[in-house]
């Protein structure tokens, strides 16, 4: 029986349609994969079900009956539960705070909050998700990211008393931040949340989880409904193609042109706060893989780079220098970066396509403002990385999260780099969007930029890295051959313990 | 359509405004000399707000320029009454400006507090100085060198009667300058960087701290000016005579950042917020407008903009 319908979504912003009369009729007790390319309206489609953003037209049939939704409150009542990609999390509260946000607190009473009760709950709740090990006194915003996610996944999970249980799940790519066990876990839960009856609409880029664990499967393009189907029934390549128009494969460029001699950075035997023994030699045009755990210490050996982080032991050297002390150095010795979470740390979202890309180097341009000179340099950029966008002075803000993430690679482009040092560079990005990224990074090194690329996506980092510099909490166990390695490899020398 | 009305929502307000004072004041208001008149009577906000909205463009505030002003003025006049040349005077009070908003900077950027709580701060601290230096006295009369005092009353006779006065034109050359600064140059890219993600322009290698050093810096010296047109004016100086400019100019920003498409300010917007209060101010004087009553308006119409703004972007 049908659980739930959403018929003839429609949404335009400012004139220009996101979301174009697209039905979706969610069956209870089966999960459904929405997939579509970045800016496809998937994430339009979660807004109105969530009643974040009030639809053009909207009609939400629950088991028959009509539903209103104008408002997240109304799509609480409504028994939708929304778990969006961008973490919802207060950082000052407790995790059992978090976990209960946006609903009232259990009260003692009537007007003191049970924190017990509160704490209680919030215990019930991770311990569901197979997340015991969170403490829910700790301050969220202390928590590594798949902790936080964990976080905000079991804030929807939770079922008050007093208030029916949840027809509807939406799951925004849930484990972009999540480590395969974690993902684990969470697949899981949605196996248990479905045989309670519930229906589940989930959202994700990795082709492998859609094809496991979902049912059906509805793609969207340009705002439009493409295709419905079940899954058992259709192909992964029809699901590419549906999303992107067009026949592309779903593999990695591989590389074309040797590795130059040239040395460009070295470090040996370096030690910071988080890191231990980091010992490597980069040349050329050479793309170095970095692996790991969540959070085992990618970040820390990129913003060593970055001049973000300095060596506490061994030595380094960058471009025949010592190590950059400052970002500003780091830029403008010919070091680019393209941060992890492109919203928060890469991108001015209210400021133009031009700003945004040129920003490291306005200094070129001199002391006055040369608008043509730069619109039609970050055209030429724009076309370099392939950005689809109207004109220069478009607020990024307005792009699909793939062409954001294109903006952060034309800006690194400006620079004409020498080392680029990357960091999730296609996370929430769609496939298309993907492998384009894929052959800019292949483009650069073939120019003679070294990178080094850090990534949780096996398939990318074994396609692109030349060498891979495996990390566990913050010490470098390993520095190995792409070429020595299966992918089976690569995971057990992430995972095992004494991986030498 | 909306996102237009919001945008000049504020500058319709003006002209409204306008042509309200212009119905209800027949003959004195519309009149050449009373609109220099607003001119040279908002100038020394326009100069304060102008210069405000340079650190406001970063995110930032500056709560302290209106100690910082008194305290320019009185320098000028201690320096003045110690015999030093008008010059020297005004350069040492422009020097103590940069000087306290260097040491916002130093505050804000170097060392990390929150600019609200930095500038609260020094707001007191500047004022507490200008106190300490005048012994808590109004210097005035023969201590003002006449050509000091004279600027305020100096102006290019544009016909008979109708003069265009100094102040007026520095007010727009300060807004010539800043204008330039904010739009036209990298530095000022960069600050709007910095206000847009300060974190994303740190890491792409935007020099943050020295630019908000700098920015502050800039306010710092717009205050020091705008306390000597000051004390110019009133041809004296006392440790608080400019204290009102700080809210006022805040003000004035605030209304202007309603115009902008993202909700930044921009030094051409601010100018109309100026206009807006100065309009006011000079309007409901003229019609005998208790001056309580005229604060608790020009009050209403700050959050009643902002508020309008905020909702229209809300809803677009």
């Amino acid at each position: 029986m049908e659980r739930l319908s959403l018929i003839g979504l429609s949404k335009a912003y400012d004139g220009l349609p996101a979301l174009r009369d697209v039905t979706l009729h969610l069956a209870a007790g089966r999960v459904h994969a929405l997939m579509g390319e970045n800016g496809a309206g998937k994430s339009t489609l979660i807004k109105l079900i969530a009643g974040v953003v009030r639809a053009d037209t909207m009609q939400v049939m629950c088991d028959g009956r009509s539903v209103a939704i104008a408002s997240p409150a109304d799509a609480t009542r409504a028994g939708f539960r929304v778990i969006h990609q961008e973490l919802n999390i207060v950082p000052q509260l407790s995790v059992a705070e978090n976990i209960q946000l946006g609903r009232p607190f259990p009260r003692r009473l009537g007007l003191l909050v049970d924190w017990r009760q509160l704490k209680d709950r919030a215990r019930a709740a991770l311990e569901f998700l197979g997340a015991a090990h969170i403490d829910v006194t700790a301050q969220a915003g202390d928590l590594p990211t798949g902790d936080r996610m964990l976080t905000c996944i079991a804030s929807a999970l939770t079922v008050d008393p007093d208030v029916p249980a949840p027809c509807l799940y939406v799951l925004d790519e849930p484990t972009a931040a999540l480590t395969a066990s974690e993902s684990e876990k969470l697949f899981d839960v949605i196996k248990r949340l479905t045989a309670r009856g519930a229906a589940v609409l989930y959202v994700s880029h990795r082709m492998d989880e859609v094809m496991r664990i979902c049912d059906d499967v509805t793609v969207l393009r340009d705002g439009q409904h493409v295709m419905t189907a079940p899954i058992a029934d259709t192909a992964r390549a029809a699901i590419i193609e549906a999303m992107t128009g067009q026949t592309v494969r779903d593999g990695v460029l591989a590389r074309q042109t040797p590795i130059a001699d040239d040395v460009i950075c070295t470090a040996r035997g370096v030690r910071t706060a988080r890191l231990q023994g980091i010992d490597f030699a980069l040349q050329a045009g050479e793309i170095l893989g970095v692996a790991g755990l969540e959070d085992a210490g990618q970040s820390d050996l990129l913003r060593l780079f970055l001049g973000l982080e300095r060596a506490r032991a061994g030595q380094m050297k960058v471009l025949g220098g010592p190590a950059p002390t400052s970002p500003v150095q780091a830029w403008s010795r010919g070091i680019a970066y393209v941060p992890r979470e492109r919203r928060a740390d890469g991108l001015m979202l209210g400021m133009a396509v031009r700003d945004n890309a040129l920003l490291p180097h306005l200094g070129d341009y001199g002391v006055f403002v040369r608008r043509a000179t730069e619109s039609a340099r970050t055209r030429s950029l724009a076309e370099q990385v392939r950005l689809r966008f109207r004109d220069a002075v478009q607020p990024v803000g307005q792009l699909s999260g793939g062409n954001q993430q294109k903006v952060l690679f034309a800006r690194a482009m400006a620079g004409k780099p020498r080392l680029l040092l990357l960091e999730e560079p296609t996370r929430g990005v769609d496939i298309g969007a993907r492998s384009e990224i894929h052959a800019l990074i292949r483009g650069l090194s073939a120019e003679g930029c070294a990178v080094i690329l850090a990534s949780s996506d096996l398939p990318e980092l074994l396609g692109l890295s030349d060498r891979l510099l495996i990390l566990q909490k913050g010490r470098q166990v390993a520095l190995i051959d792409r070429a020595a390695l299966t992918p089976a490899d690569l995971l057990a020398r992430i995972y095992s313990p004494k991986a030498a | 359509m909306v996102t237009y009305l919001r945008q000049f929502g504020t500058l319709l307000g003006l002209v409204g405004i306008f042509l309200f004072f212009a119905v209800q004041l027949p003959g004195t208001f519309v009149t050449a000399q009373n609109l220099l008149n607003i001119s040279q009577q908002i100038s020394m906000l326009a100069v304060t707000a102008f210069t405000m909205t340079i650190v406001m463009v970063m995110g930032d505030f500056d709560l302290s320029v209106g100690s910082t002003a008194s305290l320019a003025g009185i320098v000028a006049a201690v320096l003045f009454a110690a015999g030093w040349p008008v010059s020297a005077g005004v350069a040492a009070a422009l020097a103590v400006g940069i000087a306290g908003g260097i040491f916002n900077g130093v505050l804000v950027a170097y060392i990390g507090i929150l600019p609200f709580i930095a500038t609260l701060g020094t707001l007191t601290m500047f004022s507490g100085l200008a106190f300490l230096i005048s012994d808590g006295k109004t210097i005035f009369g023969r201590d003002i060198p006449p050509e000091f005092a004279g600027f305020a009353r100096s102006g290019i006779t544009l016909a008979e009667g109708v003069t265009l006065p100094s102040m007026t034109i520095a007010a727009a050359l300060v807004l010539l300058v800043i204008f330039v600064v904010l739009e036209h140059t990298t530095f000022g890219r960069r600050l709007y960087a910095i206000g847009g993600n300060i974190h994303a322009a740190e890491l792409a290698g935007i020099n943050v701290r020295r630019l908000r050093l700098s920015a502050f810096a800039l306010t710092g010296l717009g205050a020091a000016v705008a306390g000597l047109m000051y004390a110019s004016r009133v041809a004296s100086a006392n440790p608080t005579q400019s204290a009102g400019l700080m809210l006022d100019a805040i003000a004035a920003v605030f209304l202007g950042m309603t115009m902008g498409r993202q909700g930044e300010p921009r030094v051409l917007a601010t100018l109309v917020g100026v206009m807006i209060l100065g309009v006011l101010d000079n309007g409901l004087t003229q019609m005998n407008v208790d001056s309580y009553v005229r604060e608790i308006l020009i009050g209403a119409i700050v959050i009643a903009a902002v508020a309008t703004s905020s909702f229209g972007r809300k809803r677009a």
